[in-house]
């Protein structure tokens, strides 16, 4: 029911909207909630676990009853608070956890058997047969259980992150965070004021008080008019800070677009900002508590504080004939301010003897509410005082047993409050996160001049550790008003259920429960009662619920303690946690230059690393891969094939002890390599494993240029650096990644020269470029590098220029190739072409092989250390009982890598394995289907027969084991 | 002969524009990496001061004309748009022009636009102008300067090009569907 | 949670790489004993308070700092760069030949 003339909504901008399929009529500033009220509409969602009715009872985050759907489709979002959601024209919202409709739900039938189902019922009740668990109990459960349903469809909406500095992170624009922000920004700080609502002002646009002679509004709108006008201040409505953490990090969330009716379609819809502060202020204000009363939870009972809100803010009166219940003086406004907007008051229920409230209404000092009528909504209450008990029409409840600063972010790394007896609340505790200050509500200043003046304290501590100096200003004039409150949490000695959690349906019996059964620590009892795990995470609930545990337990409440209050401090959309990270952000695409070319022929793409690597190029008639992939090899062996190699890694390294460098982080000499000459190189981890091999070819004296394989090009750099300034960071060798600076192509088979010559200035000349040998030549007027080194086995070269040539020498080698009856090749038939010769990649060298383990024992020199080389010759790390790189052949027949090997004979079960598979292709070349393994004694083994089953191929087959160099073991075509 | 026809390593991917915010490819440069050897630190400073520029400072650069000279890493600078002869045989020059995509993003929200990839504080009070930054552009690594008063000169590896132009073009416009929003 | 870079300031830890205990950059003599190797490859404190941790800039400046912080607190006390001035002097000879004898089987 709207007032008139109150309210900060723009009655000139009516918005209609649909709550479970209903129009309803609001107007621009007004909440989801506010709007609902306002139209009359009481019950907003159905509870968790006795499904019944229940209608709003903030008017802020911390709301755990009026939770809805909002849109439809892949767009809907469940677990919207309602107190939250801004309405925009277009607006869509649905109850949730109730069936068929929110009037009518056949889950209510719960409700009947509550006295059945408190705490521990499923727990006591479904443990018995065991079979019944998984098939039967569980499947049923979690079909009841859970709030809102996600679409299960593909989230098309766009959400962002975003990170952002400051000196003063200010979260919460009531008095407090307003007049902190202030001197911080008059100070000259960089300044970042968040708050969560739609409006900067906090209580200051709930309430009905004059602030330097202005309304509250007034006053709000003329601060942050200065801060604008300072330059440097950011202001960030709509943006929760939800966590603390590490290093003055704070994570927010702000909603960018939802309260938008057909927002831009690049507006994300929130974006999650990771806030670096150097200091921070957390004005982050206050919730109201409930006192637990038996049937407290029908619509129309909610907070004071909250009626206040509706009444001030959006000029709705929460019902026609409102009563209050409290322990103290701040309730009491509820009932002045309604009275003064002309909302009839049924009565002022005080559980102090001595309060004295002033007004006209019926006041009930020392009383108690003990019972309350109304299904669908509050009709009656029930009052019991020193005249006896009376029954009360009224239709709404304001209810206040205190306030409980909203400290959670000061929890989040590992602070913990302490009890105030005084106010009877927790404050954080100081310290709690480095940097952090609490002030004005959140800090237990109840008052606003209490808490304009502990806004400026707060501000100038930060500025003062900052080194900024600041003078205090005049503070704005407010009232000051004593925090009085009698300590009071649940009415006792009455039948019913008394609610302390309404999100999850936690009562003050579940809670004695829990104490009864010596679940009497505040976690445990959480767990056993779910209190505190509905989304609003206890924020109404948990200061009460531990309060009934303390009494329970005859314990003081300092003594029970809180739980843990951990991030986020509101609910986070994950989409919003994981923006930017889905389809082709979820990792950088490394592109080579002959991409384009490769698509263009039609080539699949496999990912390595994040490079992407042409898999095989298909030509017409080609139906399968094995086809392609056939073809490419036997080109290779027979005439000649080109392939992209350009994500191998490239590191160049230069100075006068870059040879001793490369002694050092290899197994092998190196420094005795001559200047036009390539060599192999086994570089092993220090713990003596293999870590990663290549080629290095010498330059020019005192320069060298390593490749690594694609995979480990990271992490050996990462390793050079690490060797370098760990070891010997006096050496004089620099070193640095070139990989992108150079396009390079393999060009393998008997034809390669010929190839070759037809691009070269000069023609190949064997003498000066022999196997194994590196010359920098001239290749269609551009300078380049050309290396003769194999990994097929044919002879090869490897052409390397500027990537920015790369895309042009690709397609024309190709067309060269293909003149000469060759082509590209891919990946697969790099693979094949590779395992016929036994050399490895990381599929062999997995991290867990030693260099005894791949036969290259004798490439540990003895003349020199190497890293490693101390960890290689421990005993265990060489020897008979090591699994060995072997060579597996089948005939007729296909086996996959990761099978394993076993004796003939012999069961296959892990107990009984010899080696395993870790290479495998179809040799076009050999007519058969070879693999690479490691079988244990397996270079004494050769020409044994191993059963090599997987179960998962269904695959159980004899292969022969031979030497891993299955094709040319002399190595005369590469020499050649 | 025929010789071979050279592509950028944004070709085709740029400029683009939203908001106000241009991000356009920087015309190919020479770069090379220096790493001066043992101490020649001074030696490799005076020959940089030669040509009008110098060894920067970490996280800055100095620029003269079309050259700059920026810090890269530790113990390391790159050379841009001027040739390192004079620096043979004290530093390690290692040819990088082809290695780096380079591209400017200018416009009042440029700054806007990076934060949201950018790991940071790239505000004027943190990073002025000829400052350098060796960070982060979502998952790749980035080479940042302010160049003006609103722009940057960007470098990610040249094969993340493509990313990188999707990624800065996406923040982009999301950043001037807020603009529009209001 | 944040890091100083000596030669970048305060960045993210998502810009490092994480290596584990200090200790692993004190390599022990090729010839030093089997536990020394041991204690070296495999054995590290695992303090509840300061401890001294290797990361990697790898997203950054590519310098190996040393970080000094507490588990308990997460708060990150000190940086240093691994090869500073302190070690940028020592001998280039000094890692082949060292001896001192590493602290193996000191921390469980």
């Amino acid at each position: 029911m709207r007032v008139a003339s109150r309210g900060l909504i723009d009655r000139g901008a009516p918005v209609s909207f649909r709550f479970d399929g209903r129009e309803h009529g609001g107007f621009s500033g007004d909440t989801l909630a506010s709007a609902l009220l306002a139209a009359g509409v009481r019950v907003m969602g159905r509870s968790f676990k006795y499904h019944r009715p229940r209608g709003v009872m903030t008017a802020g985050p911390e709301e755990p009853n009026a939770l809805v759907t909002v849109g439809r489709g892949a767009a809907q979002v469940p677990n919207v608070r309602a107190t939250v959601q801004e309405i925009h024209a277009g607006l869509e919202a649905f109850a949730q956890n109730c069936w068929p409709s929110l009037g009518f739900d056949l889950m209510a039938l719960n409700d009947l058997f509550a006295p059945f189902i408190g705490a521990g019922f499923y727990y006591k009740t479904f443990m018995w047969p065991r079979a019944f668990w998984e098939r039967l109990y569980e499947p049923a459960i979690r079909r009841a259980a859970g709030l809102g349903r996600l679409s299960g469809l593909h989230n098309q909406d766009h959400y962002e992150k975003a990170w952002a500095f400051c000196d003063v992170l200010v979260v919460g624009s009531g008095p407090a965070g307003l007049v902190a922000a202030l001197t911080a920004a008059r100070a000259g700080a960089r300044v970042i004021l968040a708050e969560e609502d739609s409006r900067f002002g906090g209580r200051l646009l709930a309430e009905d008080a004059a602030v330097d002679g202005l309304g509250g509004p007034q006053w709000v709108a003329r601060a942050i008019d200065e801060l604008k006008s300072l330059g440097n201040v950011r202001l960030m409505a709509r943006t929760t800070v939800t966590g603390a953490y590490d290093g003055g990090t704070f994570g927010a969330l702000e909603r960018v677009g939802q309260h938008l009716a057909g927002p831009p379609a690049d507006l994300p819809r929130e974006c999650f900002w990771r806030i670096v502060a150097r200091r921070t202020v957390l004005a982050s204000g206050a919730h109201e508590r409930q006192i637990a009363f038996p049937m407290n939870d029908r619509p129309g009972i909610m907070t004071a504080g909250a009626v206040r809100a509706y009444l001030h803010r959006w000029g709705v009166a929460a019902g026609r004939s409102v009563s209050v219940f409290c322990n103290n003086d701040d309730a009491h406004r509820t009932a002045r301010d309604l009275a003064a907007a002309g909302v009839a008051v049924a009565a002022l229920v005080d559980v102090r003897a001595d309060a004295a409230p002033s007004g006209d209404f019926p006041v009930f000092a020392g009383a108690r509410v003990i019972g309350t009528r109304g299904r669908r909504g509050l009709r009656e209450i029930t009052v019991a005082s020193h005249r006896g008990t009376e029954r009360i029409a009224t239709d709404c409840l304001a209810v206040s047993g205190g306030w409980n600063p909203a400290l959670h972010l000061s929890c989040h790394m590992n602070g913990r409050p302490v009890w105030r007896e005084d106010i009877a609340a927790f404050v954080p505790g100081p310290d709690s996160v480095p940097g952090l200050t609490a002030c004005g509500a959140a800090a237990g200043i109840f008052s606003t001049a209490g808490a304009f003046a502990d806004g400026e304290r707060a501000a100038l501590a930060a500025l003062d550790a900052l080194g900024i100096g600041a003078v205090p200003a005049a503070l704005p004039e407010a009232e000051d008003q004593p925090t009085r409150i009698h300590p009071y949490w649940q009415v006792t000695g009455v039948p019913g259920r008394a609610w302390l959690d309404p999100a999850n349906d936690v009562t003050v019996k579940d809670v004695r429960l829990a104490a009864q059964e010596n679940l009497a620590s505040v976690e445990h009892m959480k767990r056993y009662t779910t209190q505190g795990m509905a989304p609003d995470q206890g924020k109404n609930s948990s200061v009460a619920a531990l309060a009934v545990l303390a009494e329970a337990t005859g314990r003081g409440i300092a003594e029970t303690g809180t739980t843990t209050f951990r991030p986020p401090y509101t609910p986070v959309s994950i989409a919003a946690l994981g923006a930017g990270g889905q389809g082709a952000g979820f990792a950088p695409q490394r592109l080579l230059t002959s991409h384009q070319a490769s698509l263009e022929r039609g080539a699949p793409m496999v990912e390595a690393g994040l490079w992407y690597r042409p898999s095989y190029f298909p030509r017409p008639g080609e139906t399968t891969w094995r086809a392609a992939c056939d073809r490419e090899v036997g080109m290779v062996r027979e005439k000649v094939g080109v392939c992209d190699v350009s994500t191998l890694g490239k590191i160049d390294l230069q100075g006068p002890d870059a040879a001793r460098f490369l002694d050092f982080v290899y197994t092998n000499t190196l420094a005795t390599l001559k200047p036009g000459r390539v060599r192999y190189g086994l570089m092993l981890r220090e713990d003596g494993m293999v870590f990663d091999d290549g080629t290095t070819a010498c330059l020019a004296p005192g320069h060298y240029l390593m490749t690594t394989t694609t995979a480990a090009a990271g992490p050996v750099m990462r390793h050079l650096e690490f060797v370098h300034q760990a070891h010997c960071a006096g050496w004089n060798v620099r070193m640095v990644s070139v990989t992108e600076h150079w396009a390079q192509f393999a060009v393998a088979g008997p034809l390669a020269v010929a190839l070759l010559d037809s691009i070269l200035e000069r023609p190949i000349d064997d003498a000066a470029l022999p196997f194994l040998g590196y010359v920098p030549v001239r290749a269609m007027g551009v300078a380049a590098r050309l290396f003769r080194i194999s990994f097929s086995g044919e002879r090869g070269y490897e052409i390397a220029v500027p990537a920015r040539f790369g895309a042009a020498l690709f397609r024309d080698l190709v067309a060269r190739a293909e003149n000469l009856g060759g082509g590209a090749y891919g990946m697969e038939a790099l693979n094949v072409l590779r395992i016929e010769k036994g050399f490895l990649t990381h599929a062999e060298i997995h991290g867990r092989v030693t260099a005894f383990d791949i036969g290259m024992q004798a490439m540990i020199s003895r003349q020199k250390d190497c890293i490693g080389k101390a960890a290689s010759q421990r005993p265990g790390l060489s020897g008979q009982q090591r699994e060995q790189l072997v060579g597996l052949r089948l005939t007729g027949g296909s086996f996959g890598a990761g099978a394993h090997l076993y004796n003939a004979g012999d069961d296959p079960v892990a107990a009984n394995a010899q080696g395993y598979v870790t290479s495998v292709c179809h040799s076009p070349t050999l007519k058969s289907h070879l693999g690479l393994g490691f079988v244990k004694n397996g270079r004494a083994r050769h020409g044994e027969r191993l059963r090599l089953a997987d179960p998962l191929r269904a695959t159980d087959v004899q292969v022969e084991l031979t030497h891993p160099v299955f094709f040319d073991p002399e190595g005369a075509r590469a020499r050649g | 002969m025929a010789s071979l026809l050279e592509l950028t390593p944004c070709e085709g991917l740029l400029p683009v524009t939203a908001g106000g915010v241009t991000l356009a490819e920087l015309p190919p440069a020479l770069i090379t990496s220096i790493a001066p050897f043992e101490a020649k630190q001074a030696a490799v400073a005076r020959v940089l001061k030669s040509l009008g520029l110098g060894w920067p400072r970490p996280g800055r650069m100095i620029a003269r004309g079309d050259a700059c000279c920026l810090w890269s890493g530790r113990g390391q600078a790159m050379l841009i748009g001027a040739g390192a002869a004079g620096l043979e045989g004290i530093a390690a020059l290692s040819d990088q022009g082809d290695g780096w995509a380079r591209m400017r993003i200018e416009g009042a929200h440029s700054e806007a636009v990076l934060a949201r990839l950018v790991p940071v504080d790239l505000s004027p009070a943190a990073f002025g102008k000829a400052d350098v930054a060796r960070t982060a552009l979502g998952h790749m690594m980035l080479l940042i300067a302010r160049t003006g008063g609103q722009a940057f000169d960007l470098m990610v590896f040249r094969s993340m090009a493509r990313t990188a132009v999707h990624e800065l073009t996406v923040a982009m416009k999301a950043v001037a569907a807020r603009d529009n929003a209001t | 949670m944040r890091i100083t870079c000596p030669l970048c300031g305060s960045r993210d830890r998502r810009e490092f790489h994480y290596y584990g205990g200090a200790v692993y950059a004190e390599r022990p003599a090729a010839d030093a004993p089997p536990e020394a190797w041991d204690g070296y490859l495999h054995l590290r404190d695992n303090p509840a308070g300061e401890t001294r941790d290797l990361w990697y800039h790898e997203l950054g400046c590519s310098a190996w700092i040393e970080v000094t912080r507490n588990t308990v607190t997460h708060a990150v006390l000190s940086a240093r760069l691994l090869a500073g001035p302190e070690r940028q002097g020592r001998s280039a000879r000094s890692i082949l030949t060292k001896k001192k004898p590493n602290s193996g089987g000191k921390g469980r």
